[in-house]
Order: C-alpha cells, then sequence, then structure tokens
C-alpha cells in the first residue's frame, strides 16, 4: 500500500442538531478509483463538501499529502491540487465552452491583472482547447454553454476541472439525469482519467460503480459503515441490509 | 452617429457570410470601441439641442458606465453608488473652495477619495448577497448622506457646496476658458475618454474574465480558484473610483455640489440609466444617460410629474427589452 495522497481523520460535520457526517476515517492512494456510495441522506454530499471545502468540519481533520487542509479556504483546494465537479450541472452558462475551460485554467496564472490583455497567456487557450478534447467536446469551443445538450455540460464540467490537472479528481454523480448512451460515453471517459488521477465519486449507478471502482465506502446516516473492494462489499452484510436490499432499484 | 453608419453600411443577409460579416462586425466594435465611443462622444455636443445636456451625458454616462463594471460585469446589484459619485464631487469641491487645491489635484483627490469611500463600504457589504447586498448598500450611502448634511461647515449642508468656481484649465501652456460650454464639454471629454480607456483595459484583462466568471456562476468561480470576496471587493472599488471621476466632472462643471447628488434617487437614477442603455455592454451607459436625461428633459416641459413616465417606460424596458437600448441593438443588428 502505497502513502495516502488525502486522509480524513475522524471528520464529522453538523448543522444545528442535526449530524450529516459523523467520524468518517478513510485514506485515498494515488490513482485509484473509490466510489462513496450510501442511500439519500446518507451524507455523501457533506463528505464531498468537507473534501472540497465547501464545509469546514465540524471536528476531525483532512490531510492532502500531509498538509493539514481544515479550515483552508475553498478556492484553495484547486490551486493544491483537489478538483470537483457537483451533482447539479455548474458551467458559466452564458460563456462559450471554451471560455468556460479557459477562465477555470487562468484561475492558476492570473486573478486580478488589470494591465495585460487576456490573449496575453495564449497557453492558457491551448490547455483549454486540450481539455475540451478530452472529454469528447472537440467540435464544441465555440458553442455558448447553455446551449449544450445535458450529456455535454456534465462533460464540460469535468473539463472544467480537469484544466487545473488535479490530482484528486472529485465527482458527484457526474451521469446524473444521463440516458445509456451518455452514460456508456462517461464511463470510457472516467476509465481513462482514472488511469493516472485519484478520483472519488458519487453515484447511484451500481453496475456503473461496480465496474469502475478500485474500493468502494459505505455511508449510512453519516456513519461509514463499510470500506473495501467492490466484491467485499457486495458481499457485507451491514451493506446489505441498509442499503442493497431496500433499495433494489438501485442495483 | 458614425458607430450607426458602419453598421447600416454592412449587408445583413442571412447568408453564411453574412454572418461571418456580422461577426467580424461584433469583433470590430468590440476591438475598437474605445475610439468609437470617443468619436460618438465627441460629436454629441453638434447633435443635442443644448450644450449642458450633452455635458450631463458625459458625466451621467461615466458614472453609469463605473456602475457597470459592478453591476453589469460583476453581477453586483448595489443601491448606494450616489455615494462615490458624492464624494467625488465633495472632495473637489472642499479642496478647491476651502484649500486653494488646483483643479488637477482636486481631481486626483476626488477620486481618491471616492475610492477610499468605495473600498470602506465595499469591505462592509460584499460578504453579503443578493437583496442583502443591496440594502446594505444603500444604508451605508444613506449614512454618508446624513453625514453630509450634519458637515455643514465643510459641505454646506442642505444647500450645497459653492464657491469653487474653476473658471480656466491651464495645461502645458495653454489656458482654457473653461467658462466656454464647448470647451468645458472638450476638456471634460479627456476625463470620460480616460474612463472609457480604463474600463476596456479592466474588460479585456484576466481580471474582466475574473468577475465575468463571477458573475456567471459565482459557486464555479470559486470552486475554479477564484478568491470571490476579494475579487469582488476590488471590481467594487474600481467600480467606486470611475464613479467619483464622474462626481469631479460633475462638481466641476455645476460649480456646485447639491447635497443630492448624495440621495438614494441618485443611486436609483445610475440604476435606471443602466438598464436602459444595456447592463454589461461596453457604450450602453452612455445611450442610457442620453436616454433618461433627454426624456427628463422632454416630459418635464409636459408635467412635473415627468417621472411617472420615465419610471413607467424604464418598466417596459425591464420587462420587455431587459438588455436595454443598446444592448437589444447590438443583439439584433450585430449578432
Amino acid at each position: 500500500m502505497s502513502a495516502p495522497l488525502l486522509a480524513v481523520e475522524n471528520v464529522g460535520r453538523r448543522f444545528g442538531g442535526f449530524v450529516a457526517l459523523d467520524g468518517v476515517t478513510a485514506q485515498f492512494e494515488p490513482n485509484k478509483v473509490t466510489s462513496i456510495i450510501g442511500p439519500n441522506g446518507a451524507g455523501k454530499s457533506t463528505f464531498f463538501n468537507v473534501l472540497s471545502g465547501v464545509l469546514t468540519p465540524s471536528t476531525g481533520s483532512i490531510r492532502f499529502k500531509g498538509q493539514n487542509l481544515t479550515g483552508t479556504r475553498q478556492h484553495k483546494f484547486v490551486h493544491l491540487g483537489i478538483a470537483r465537479s457537483y451533482q447539479i450541472t455548474n458551467i458559466f452558462p452564458e460563456l462559450s465552452a471554451h471560455e468556460n475551460v479557459r477562465v477555470a485554467a487562468q484561475a492558476a496564472r492570473s486573478r486580478y491583472n488589470i494591465w495585460r490583455n487576456r490573449s496575453h497567456f495564449p497557453e492558457l487557450g491551448e490547455r483549454a482547447d486540450a481539455a475540451l478534447d478530452s472529454v469528447g467536446l472537440g467540435g464544441k469551443h465555440n458553442e455558448t454553454a447553455k446551449f449544450l445538450a445535458h450529456g455535454q455540460q456534465r462533460a464540460l464540467e469535468i473539463a472544467i476541472a480537469l484544466v487545473s490537472d488535479p490530482e484528486v479528481l472529485l465527482l458527484d454523480e457526474p451521469t446524473a439525469g444521463m440516458g445509456p448512451e451518455e452514460t456508456k460515453d462517461m464511463v470510457a471517459l472516467l476509465e481513462k482519467l482514472a488511469r493516472d488521477r485519484t478520483i472519488l465519486l458519487v453515484e447511484h449507478k451500481m453496475k456503473m460503480i461496480l465496474g469502475l471502482s478500485d474500493r468502494i465506502l459505505v455511508l449510512h446516516h453519516g456513519r461509514l459503515i463499510a470500506d473495501g473492494s467492490p466484491r467485499d462489499i457486495q458481499a457485507d452484510p451491514d451493506v446489505r441490509r441498509v442499503y442493497l436490499g431496500q433499495n433494489d432499484g438501485y442495483a | 452617429m458614425e458607430r450607426d453608419m458602419t453598421v447600416k453600411s454592412i449587408p445583413l443577409a442571412a447568408t453564411s457570410s453574412g454572418a461571418r460579416k456580422a461577426t467580424d462586425l461584433a469583433a470590430a466594435l468590440t476591438n475598437w470601441r474605445v475610439l468609437l465611443s470617443i468619436a460618438a462622444l465627441c460629436l454629441l455636443p453638434w447633435v443635442l439641442p443644448s450644450k449642458a445636456l450633452a455635458v450631463n451625458v458625459l458625466v451621467y454616462g461615466v458614472l453609469a458606465m463605473g456602475y457597470n463594471l459592478l453591476f453589469g460585469y460583476t453581477g453586483l446589484l448595489s443601491f448606494g453608488h450616489a455615494a462615490f459619485f458624492g464624494a467625488g464631487a465633495y472632495v473637489t469641491g472642499i479642496a478647491i473652495g476651502q484649500f486653494g487645491v488646483p483643479w488637477y489635484g482636486a481631481v486626483l483627490l476626488g477620486v481618491i477619495g471616492g475610492g477610499l469611500l468605495a473600498l470602506a463600504i465595499g469591505a462592509l457589504s460584499i460578504r453579503t448577497r443578493g437583496i442583502y447586498f443591496s440594502m446594505v448598500t444603500l444604508a451605508l450611502a444613506q449614512l454618508v448622506y446624513h453625514v453630509a448634511l450634519q458637515a455643514s461647515s465643510w459641505t454646506g449642508g442642505e444647500n450645497g457646496l459653492r464657491g469653487f468656481t474653476v473658471a480656466k484649465i491651464d495645461i502645458a501652456g495653454f489656458s482654457i476658458n473653461f467658462l466656454d460650454p464647448v470647451s468645458k464639454y472638450y476638456v471634460l471629454m479627456v476625463f470620460a475618454a480616460l474612463a472609457l480607456w480604463f474600463v476596456s483595459r479592466i474588460l479585456n484583462s484576466p481580471f474582466g474574465a475574473a468577475i465575468e466568471a463571477i458573475r456567471e456562476n459565482e459557486t464555479r468561480a470559486r470552486t475554479c480558484g477564484y478568491d470571490v470576496e476579494r475579487t469582488k471587493l476590488i471590481s467594487f472599488v474600481l467600480s467606486g473610483l470611475i464613479c467619483a471621476l464622474a462626481g469631479t466632472m460633475s462638481a466641476l462643471h455645476l460649480a456646485f455640489v447639491p447635497l443630492d447628488v448624495l440621495h438614494y434617487q441618485t443611486s436609483g437614477m445610475i440604476v435606471m440609466m443602466t438598464l436602459l442603455g444595456g447592463a454589461s455592454s461596453f457604450f450602453g451607459p452612455f445611450v442610457g444617460a442620453l436616454a433618461f436625461l433627454l426624456m427628463e428633459d422632454v416630459f418635464s416641459l409636459w408635467t412635473s410629474h415627468w417621472q411617472i413616465i420615465v419610471g413607467s417606460i424604464f418598466i417596459l424596458f425591464v420587462l420587455f427589452l431587459p438588455k436595454g437600448i443598446w444592448g437589444t441593438f447590438l443583439a439584433r443588428v450585430v449578432r
């Protein structure tokens, strides 16, 4: 087992009296795909929000490459190497697909400069082009983002996250709302990305999860109830009871 | 105006070459926006019925343009921009009238004063969002209004600030008669040109891309690695600087600062001008200022309740032409 890239230690988050996440401890190794599953309200989104700095944990700590990230402001996460996508498509609707990705790339290079032109950094445009091509949006560079098809918008959001060349990619239901064809394209894309990146995935499509994941974490009522290979998870009696057994629809 | 002629001379057939020409035209309008705007504004005094109206278009156009940087391009609806306009005007007037500062120093002080006030109000308001942001800016601007009202030994209180007439402007050995309306217009035009260049500079820059990203989707911009609060604050201050410049222009023009410059009606008027002309279009604020001031001139001849008519037209615009006059024109003609 190689050294963990990302580690959470006893991480919890409460909203008033409601405990959304309750003492989760886990390590994530480089270049593996880990899926986080659990029934609705299990704390998956809260877990992602804590891992990406959207929420500060109420308890516990997050370490990334040995550095403590607890309490770090959200916009710094992507500069450190943790990028994410959202469950509900989160793009810049009025901008072109290219500008969506270019402005994301620009955040690492120039954020406050008013004395240069945007075109002064041609490498950002080139990186945006490459990211769009890699997610299969090669012919759509000049399309306004809001006019793209749903699946293309999801791919665009992944290009936005990818252009920062993150070591860890957090993907919150990348196939949400997609039909079978679009899902197949997305799975192929994720398989390609998984070769040299650490991916954390929240998903409901069980077949996809079992095929893609090196490891699965199961959350239930904010607690981590199982952590293992897809095979172990399928055989785990607790998981079968709280998740698979009650929710055949997901399987 | 010159710009319109350029547009009409291009055939607008729906062929692919026509579409490409329209794209070229859009690119040309963007690339040359500063010079085209300056050219259009230089013609203004000779097209409009009075020179005074032309000067007002200049002053309020710069004001609305400064506001548009925050509202149209960063997506923040401030209801307190009268404060920066007023600060620029008062600081300039006080510097000249009470400290004998030469006009150029007074303009500089006015702009800096407005910028510092924007930094203070921005720092206090930027962390709130939506309607709360609007309300905090409104409340803080009202605070500034009441300070100006009370500090009457400095500001003249309700009577406004007088006694700082600039009669001539000396630049590089030339002496320009500032009481002559045409000379005055073109002196103020230099300030407007600087503001146009500065705003265009900002919009072309990486920072301009960052504020547009924040306007489009604040969450996504933050996730991409932009410090949203800091970026908004910088935009707020830049916007305040330009509005303060408009204030100093107004003070030099009128040789008088009425307390009304700080009134919330001024803040409302700025919003209306920007929306009438077209928020997030470069030249729109000037078109909006012109439309508003023309309506005021015409309708106030008919009735003292001219604001009812202007208000109704404004509502119609918000409902049916949300891109404003200039924005709609650009969208229709230059696609």
